[in-house]
């Protein structure tokens, strides 16, 4: 397994995600400036990491989508392959049209960082075949714009075509928009592409990897995407 | 030649910002306003003098980069 982690000026979660892709995906993992054209030969798993890419200026992650290593990641997700965003990367995604709708401002106007309960939506996916479906994580949040929204035809086809991946969830595991840590519609933490190779997360599974540091809910992402690209 | 770019939320998007600014105005005892808005303004320096490439170049800008149509309209202005 081979990932790119791709790094724009602000970026400040790459050396934690490589840390966990390493660690629990035992994955060869290179990272690539922004300012690349190619990604390097034979990336199984592109990851756009958290931070604040070009200090959230005209809107977070408006530039960096614009970046010239973006034509290389859009024509790797259109070949089927794997795509990884969370929390700035997920804003990235969302900017750079790889997903559908858009991340706002928190509806409390507060920077969120808190553990939240997720709810794992499907678990047959490459990205969560490691989790159960319904399952609820522990993962942590650190945002200010997490608050995603789209037109009500956009939310209908997510819904429609099994495309939530996670939702943030009451510790019984309902839905409770206004309970939730930034007031995104549904619920809605983390969502795929049309063909479920792309996902944007606003939590960092990539911080709870680790036993030394608390719960380690996160690893099954890291260990479903290890699992996904070993039976490719 | 010069012109103003004006990006706001389109209307059926809530506006957290601007719900804070309204609040605060009337706890500054500003009164008789409604409610706010709040956008983006984007003062731009073109070269040429012909306003209808002008404005080929600006609706680029804004699709491209500007704005986000999902959530924004924008419309622009020139300084006569």
């Amino acid at each position: 397994m081979k990932s790119a982690v791709i790094v724009f000026p602000g970026t400040n979660r790459e050396r934690d995600i490589q840390r966990a892709l390493s660690l629990v995906s035992h994955s060869k993992v290179v990272p690539v400036w922004h300012a690349e054209t190619d990604l390097p030969s034979n990336t199984d798993l592109v990851v756009l990491a958290g931070g604040f890419s070009y200090g959230d200026y005209l809107r977070c992650g408006a530039i960096a989508a614009r970046a010239k290593i973006m034509d290389s990641v859009r024509a790797h997700a259109e070949r089927g392959g794997l795509v990884l965003g969370i929390c700035n990367g997920f804003q990235i995604l969302c900017e750079a049209g790889l997903l559908p709708g858009v991340l706002v401002r928190n509806a409390k106007l507060r920077f969120v960082c808190r553990e939240v309960n997720l709810r794992v939506e499907r678990a047959d996916t490459p990205f969560t075949k490691a989790y159960r479906k319904g399952e609820l994580l522990r993962i942590p949040v650190a945002h200010g714009e997490g608050n995603y929204t789209a037109d009500e035809e956009t939310i209908r086809r997510l819904e429609s075509e099994g495309r939530v991946a996670f939702r943030y969830a009451r510790s019984d595991g309902e839905i409770d928009e206004t309970d939730g840590p930034n007031g995104a519609i549904n619920g809605i933490a983390g969502i795929y592409s049309e063909s479920h190779n792309v996902l944007g997360m606003m939590p960092h599974p990539e911080n709870y990897i680790e036993p030394e540091i608390g719960p380690i809910d996160g690893r099954g992402l890291f260990e479903s995407l290890a699992a996904a690209l070993k039976a490719a | 030649m010069k012109a103003r770019v004006i990006v706001t939320l389109k209307s059926a998007v809530l506006d957290p910002q601007g719900k804070a600014i309204e609040g605060a105005l009337r706890s500054l005892g500003v009164s008789g306003v409604q409610s706010v808005r709040q956008g983006k303004v984007f003062d731009v320096e073109l070269s040429g003098n012909d306003k209808a490439s002008a404005e080929t170049v600006l609706k680029d800008a804004c699709d491209k980069l500007l704005a986000n149509t999902v959530i924004e309209t924008y419309r622009v202005e020139f300084a006569e």
